[in-house]
């Protein structure tokens, strides 16, 4: 058993990595379903449940649409909820997850980002989680274990803050991030205690605040709800910016706020990405350098709230800008791309885009994939916009050459 | 021509189930069923769940689906309800049937829709690799029980009377006679019925070959499959008894529905609901 009043660097999956971090974070009430690639989170939580390491009751529901529930009907009386899914499971969540953001129930839920049905695949991409950008819950997209598990501690912190008090979803890249075994450091338990304290809210049944909750609205009172929602949303970007900076204080290692940025200052060309393919696009950008050629990577972290100032601010000194999305929202683009141009559409210096749309359903983006979408952002027509489907999406690695 | 077991197995797609695994029995007897039924593969939808169970779909040369986890029933409801010359078979597991989709059965049941419902109980997830089920056992060890479970299972059969369903039976992957005939009368069934079946998962090995052997008796001889009491007191037995529970005639959906027009016709639906410009003027002008 990992010791942790010590710092011990273990080697785990990702999956292994956010069990850690959740047990770091001392829920009081778990409840899952399990779902490939997510199994061994559920696994790992249940043994430690079991095994009294973690005080927490873990509810072996029968659904993902009971796992919302059951943490939805923790967080009404204040207790500290975790729930994992991924998907397919994701989806069947989704009445829960408008309910828990509407009912500001700051739960935190792992995601392993993987691809939806039809046709099955249990492989990596992002349409399920973009798929509940609208959902009202915090979303970020982690690179490596390290950063999964750190951010289970920091969801939580910044879900429950009083001024954002919203339900966060963190999301891994499933078997990539999910199943690959890695070099984590695992923080001390005191240490996380003094960062993250016990969970105290006025947002919840008890005879302290007396309420009952899952009231109504008529269309005279409703928008004032959705408005402070959206404020929270909105709030929360300091408080994550905030949650970052002690973070890295007390355990030595920041993430760089909402978006991360890998040799941008000067880079004429840069990518978009979120996940773990940024690792890859962080080598072809090494490559690239070494050819002279200005590239930088963009790690969008956060994608609800949007870090609509820091894209205008790093993506508009640049020639012209690629986005990868791991999604597409079909009759348009990706979605990230959408949002990263609804960002730009405000600066005055409107560079070129490209969207690569890869990885769906797992299919691998390599080096070589991501120093070909540099080299066609050099070659980015100024018409990008003209001919839509030609030159403004390509799909990576189907056969189709993106330079042509 | 009649048809043949061969007729039914898909011409490429083999069975990627592990050496052993119970689901092959259940898949060979249900093709022997149909063959025996003479249900041509073109007369014949199947609908599968998820699972490894839910792969069943995929090894049969007719129509076939594979659905979401837990949906099957309501998916082959729709697909029997549009073509209701078909016969509609449908297949999961344990988990797939009585966790995330555990609330169908009781619909199914109380329309009596004309479906044959195979559940292939293994008491465990096996696909998603070995967490516990609703069906396992009080301090068994599995992947989310690590420590043995710490709930009840249920019991399936005392489920299936109280929502009444119409035809229920209980066999085992290794009583392939028995299964056989027991699938042949289910699916000869007018109206919902079930065929439980206990095969074994020798991956995981929640459920194995010697459990299967042992502690599962017979019905015995005289059992009265109509007598609604003598079912519970079997289904609630401490042994696992195996046979043709429960069978009771009543009208399919599609009878009831029939029945109800059969009354009503002459009355029409705009005579009830809408009005035309003119009856709305003279009734409000
Ligand atoms: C909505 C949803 N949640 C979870 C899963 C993951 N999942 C696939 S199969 C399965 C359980 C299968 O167990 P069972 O029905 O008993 O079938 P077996 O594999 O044992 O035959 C689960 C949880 C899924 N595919 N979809
Ligand atoms: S894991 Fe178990 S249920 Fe699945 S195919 Fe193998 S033996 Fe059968
Ligand atoms: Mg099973």
């Amino acid at each position: 058993m990992i010791d942790t009043r010590k710092n011990e660097s273990v080697f785990v999956s990702g999956d292994e990595a956010v069990a850690l971090g959740v047990r770091l974070s001392r829920p009081q009430v778990i409840s899952a379903y399990p779902i490939t690639p997510q199994t061994i989170v559920v696994e790992r939580l249940s043994e430690m449940v079991e095994d009294g390491s973690l005080d927490a009751k873990y509810i072996h529901v029968e659904s993902e649409h009971s796992a919302m529930s059951a943490a939805m009907g923790a967080s009404s009386v204040g207790a500290r909820a975790f729930t994992a899914t991924s998907s397919q499971g994701l989806l069947y969540m989704a009445e829960g997850l408008h309910y828990a953001s509407g009912g500001r129930m700051p739960i935190v839920m792992m995601n392993a980002n993987r691809s939806l049905a039809l046709p099955w695949s249990i492989f990596g991409d992002h349409r399920d989680s973009m798929s509940m950008l609208d959902s009202g819950w915090i979303q970020v997209y982690v690179e490596d274990a390290q950063e999964a598990l750190d951010m289970t501690i920091q969801a939580y912190r910044i879900a429950e803050d009083p001024s954002v008090l919203t339900p966060f979803m963190i999301n891994l890249d499933g078997f990539i991030l999910t199943h690959t075994y890695e070099l984590v450091e695992v923080p001390r338990q005191k240490e996380v205690d003094s960062y993250l304290p016990p969970f105290s809210t006025p947002n919840k049944m008890s005879l302290e605040t007396p309420k009952s909750m899952g009231f109504s609205t008529s269309p005279a009172d409703n928008m004032e709800f959705k408005y402070q929602q959206h404020k929270a949303m909105m709030d929360s970007m300091e408080v994550i910016k905030k949650a970052d900076k002690e973070f890295s204080e007390m355990f030595g290692r920041s993430y760089h706020g909402l978006v991360d940025c890998y040799q941008c200052d000067d880079a004429e060309y840069i990518l978009v990405t979120a996940g773990s393919v940024t690792g890859t696009a962080r080598v072809a950008v090494d490559t690239m350098r070494i050819k002279g050629i200005k590239a930088g990577v963009l790690k969008l972290r956060f994608m609800r709230p949007f870090p609509e100032q820091e894209i205008r601010n790093i993506l508009s000194g640049a020639v012209s800008y690629g986005v990868l999305d791991k999604d597409i929202s079909f009759g348009y683009e990706g979605t990230m791309f959408t949002n990263v141009n609804s960002a730009l559409s405000g600066s005055k210096n409107f560079p070129r885009g490209m969207n690569f749309v890869g990885g769906l359903g797992g299919r691998d983006i390599s080096v070589q994939d991501i120093e070909e979408m540099f080299i066609a952002l050099q070659k980015c027509p100024d018409n990008a916009y003209g001919d839509y489907i030609k030159s403004r999406v390509s799909f990576v690695n189907m056969g189709v050459n993106i330079n042509e | 021509m009649k048809t043949q077991l061969q007729d039914y197995k898909h011409p490429e797609i083999k069975p990627v189930w592990c050496p052993g695994c119970g689901d092959y029995a259940v898949l060979n007897a249900v093709q022997k069923a149909l063959a025996s039924l003479e249900v041509k593969p073109h007369e014949l939808g199947v609908v599968s769940g998820i699972g490894c169970s839910g792969r069943f779909s995929h090894y049969f040369n007719s129509y076939s689906l594979h659905g979401t986890h837990g949906r099957a029933l309501p998916i082959a409801t729709g697909l029997k309800t549009a073509r209701e010359d078909l016969t509609v078979l449908v297949a999961g597991g344990d988990g797939d049937g009585l966790a995330i989709g555990g609330g169908h059965i009781a619909h199914a049941a109380r329309k009596n829709i004309d479906l044959t419902y195979i559940i292939m109980d293994n008491t465990i997830y096996a696909l998603t690799k070995g967490q516990s089920s609703p069906t396992s056992h009080p301090g068994a060890h599995t992947k989310t029980a690590p420590y043995g479970v710490y709930e009840d299972p249920l019991n399936p059969i005392a489920m299936f009377l109280s929502y009444d369903v119409s035809f229920i039976a209980r066999t085992t992957s290794l009583k392939i006679k028995e299964m056989e005939k027991l699938l042949t009368d289910a699916i000869r069934h007018r109206g919902f019925s079930i065929v439980y079946v206990m095969s074994p998962c020798v991956t995981h090995k929640s459920l194995t070959y010697d459990d299967i052997k042992s502690h599962v008796p017979s019905l015995p001889e005289g059992y009265d499959p109509t007598d609604k009491f003598e079912a519970f007191k079997y289904a609630y037995k401490e042994e696992m008894y195996m046979g043709l529970f429960y069978k009771q005639e009543k009208p399919t959906l599609n009878e009831r529905l029939e029945s109800i027009r059969k009354e009503v016709t002459g009355s029409s639906y705009n005579k009830g609901h809408t009005m035309t410009t003119s009856q709305i003027m003279e009734e409000y002008l």
